[in-house]
């Protein structure tokens, strides 16, 4: 088997394998699982950028809460039906991704990564701002009635479920392919050299731009589907934390491999699950991972598999 | 109260937050210079710092003086060996990499805010000043029956404030002459021109980091253990510094010392005389995005020499 039908074959493996998953475990795991899916389009809107450009945002939280209230609030304040008002929160992540990508590819390394939390720390100030619409960090719930497409109801959880699983596969099976296309080859090779695919004949920052856009919008995908499955918008979706979490899975999972972010993701919630039922202090988990990661596993889950045995993993 | 009065009371109110500020800052742009490394755990040395100073002053419990003075010398030191252990114990193997560096202290700051929530609990603690006497200012006024000057109503600082005021600007002299006049400092700034030069002359560049961690740490600590009588200790107080703290960098030109005091004035006025007369929500995007634009379009800094 070639590589290329070999990661064919491990995408739609997972893919099956998450689709039986529902009949075969309890519903209070089906249930996480169903959560694990939608944050793990976050992970792998975040993996483009930061596994595949080389590019560390920390300030995804910014693109994600502007699909999270994008959706949210026509929704709630304006009761649009949910298909277009996922639209709107997709056209959201998409102008946020569009105007703070033009600016912060100005900066590199460092400058970057402050830029980045800077404006998502401006976004979160300004959702409390505006706290009349919002409600602030309290936040919103939307109305069960609402939550319908087409005859579903999607706080059903089974609907819930498969609803999560066809935007997961969507995101997975799409990103895999850009990888595989020129465009994603090119980030690749920008992360590599910048200075060499430059020299080749690439621009540079047109392409990184489209790549922060690509990145924005999954990960503004994944907030609009929280809102609307889980039907709660709120500003703790905008805090810093929520940047740092895509980051986390995917150095957990393994930056650059297309399945690191689900199984970094998978692997995060269960843990943090675990640990806040032990005790008030939680988070501690997140940065002893963090710590531990960086120290002795560079390349992550999936990628330290593909470096020690299985070479073809995409 | 009018307009006059009240500015002079701002004034006085950004004076003692840019004096805090201006500590630890220079902390941050201390590490940022001399290693190269962005430190985002400095917020939470400094909130160490303060609760470091609430367990000092409570089990001495003798005059709150006698607390405070055995605080200010204790816990600025405890925070520099736990910074030095951070940097032996993570950043030296993951070589100073600047975005392993970032992701690592993202690592500690939770670490070190949530072992303090295991340990102090989630309440907010004050420590009792060594002195507090308040100060009625007076304002001079052009009247009716000519010059005139009285009390305003409400217009009013404490000792305390003033002396936060004094003893960082005697911090900071003694600070600036440690790195221009002595061995240490000599050998600090040598480590910064150049440290692969640094490290065949002779100079132990890896302990030399490992001082500079615990130094830029420590006064974040001493920053916080003179906040802590004004404001309260408190698990999630490490947030604010950080970022006042990287705006100052920033603004100042990253790694210029001068530039970080000049800056630490001006953000701490200017945060203070804000918070005064607009709501502080709109004053800190305000606040935010600038910075974030000064960065975008004047990456050096507003002090820093540009590349060019």
């Amino acid at each position: 088997m070639s590589d290329t039908s070999k990661s064919h074959g491990l995408h739609l493996g997972l893919i099956c394998v998450l689709a039986l998953a529902y009949f075969v475990l309890p519903a209070y795991h089906s249930g996480n699982l169903a959560s694990v899916m939608v944050i793990a389009i976050y992970a792998m809107g975040y993996n483009l950028l930061f596994g595949y450009t080389g590019l560390l945002s920390l300030g995804h939280a910014l693109f994600f809460s502007a699909g999270l209230y994008g959706l949210g609030l026509m929704m709630h304040l304006a009761d649009w039906t949910p298909l277009p008002a996922f639209a709107a929160g997709l056209i959201a992540a998409l102008v946020v991704s569009a105007v703070i990508g033009f600016l912060i590819l100005r900066t590199t390394g460092v400058a970057f990564m402050i830029v980045t939390l800077m404006f998502a720390q401006a976004g979160y100030l300004t959702i409390l701002y505006f706290g009349k619409y919002t409600r602030g960090d309290e936040g919103f719930a939307l109305q069960q009635a609402s939550r319908q497409i087409a005859g579903y109801d999607l706080t059903d959880p089974g609907v819930r479920y498969y609803c999560a699983l066809v935007l997961f596969s969507v995101t997975l099976l799409g990103l895999a392919y850009i990888i595989r296309a020129p465009f994603g080859r090119t980030l690749v090779a920008i992360r590599e050299n910048e200075e060499r695919a430059r020299m080749l004949g690439y621009n540079v920052t047109a392409i990184k731009l489209k790549a922060v856009i690509v990145s924005g919008v999954v990960s503004g995908a994944s907030g609009a589907t929280y809102a609307l499955l889980f039907g709660y918008a709120g500003a703790t979706f905008a805090t810093v934390q929520y940047s740092i979490f895509p980051l986390l899975w995917v150095l957990v999972g393994g930056a650059g491999t297309t399945v690191g972010p689900f199984v970094g993701a998978l692997f995060m919630f269960y843990l943090i699950d675990y640990a806040s039922g032990k005790t008030e202090a939680y988070l501690l988990v997140v940065g002893v991972t963090l710590v531990l990661v960086t120290l002795f596993l560079p390349h992550g889950i999936v990628g330290t598999i593909r470096t020690r045995f299985l070479r073809w993993l995409p | 109260m009018e307009f006059g009065p009240h500015l002079l009371l701002a004034s006085l109110e950004g004076a003692t937050t840019a004096a805090v500020l201006a500590l630890t800052a220079m902390g941050l742009s201390i590490v940022f210079g001399v290693m190269r490394v962005v430190n985002v755990a400095h917020g939470e040395f400094y909130m160490v710092g303060a609760v470091l100073a609430w367990f000092i002053a409570t089990s001495v419990g003798a005059h709150p003086a006698l607390g405070f003075v055995a605080a200010l010398l204790i816990a600025p030191l405890l925070v520099g060996f736990l910074a030095a252990g951070v940097d032996r114990l993570i950043l030296r193997h993951i070589n100073y990499d600047p975005e392993r560096t970032i992701v690592a202290t993202i690592g500690t700051l939770y670490i070190l805010q949530q072992t303090t929530l295991m340990t102090f609990g989630p309440d907010a603690r004050p420590v009792e000043p060594p002195f507090n006497s308040r100060i009625a200012l007076p304002w001079f006024e052009w009247g009716e029956n000519g010059f005139e000057f009285y009390f305003p109503w409400g217009l009013s600082t404490t000792s305390y404030k003033l002396f936060v005021i004094a003893a960082a600007v005697v911090i900071l002299i003694t600070l600036w002459l440690a790195i221009t006049r002595t061995k240490a400092g000599l050998v600090m700034r040598a480590t910064q021109q150049d440290s692969d030069m640094a490290q065949a002359f002779g100079i132990p560049v890896k302990t030399v980091y490992s001082a500079v961690f615990g130094l830029g740490a420590g006064l974040a600590a001493i920053g916080a253990v003179l906040v802590v009588p004004i404001q309260q200790a408190y698990y999630l107080m490490g947030h604010d510094p950080l970022l006042l703290s990287f705006i100052v960098v920033i603004i100042g030109g990253l790694g210029s010392l001068p530039g970080t005091i000049i800056a630490a004035i001006l953000i701490g006025m200017a945060d203070g005389i804000i918070s005064v007369f607009f709501t502080p929500t709109l004053a800190k995007i305000f606040a935010t995005l600038v910075v974030a634009m000064v960065l975008v379009f004047r990456p050096k800094g507003l002090l820093g020499k540009s590349t060019s």
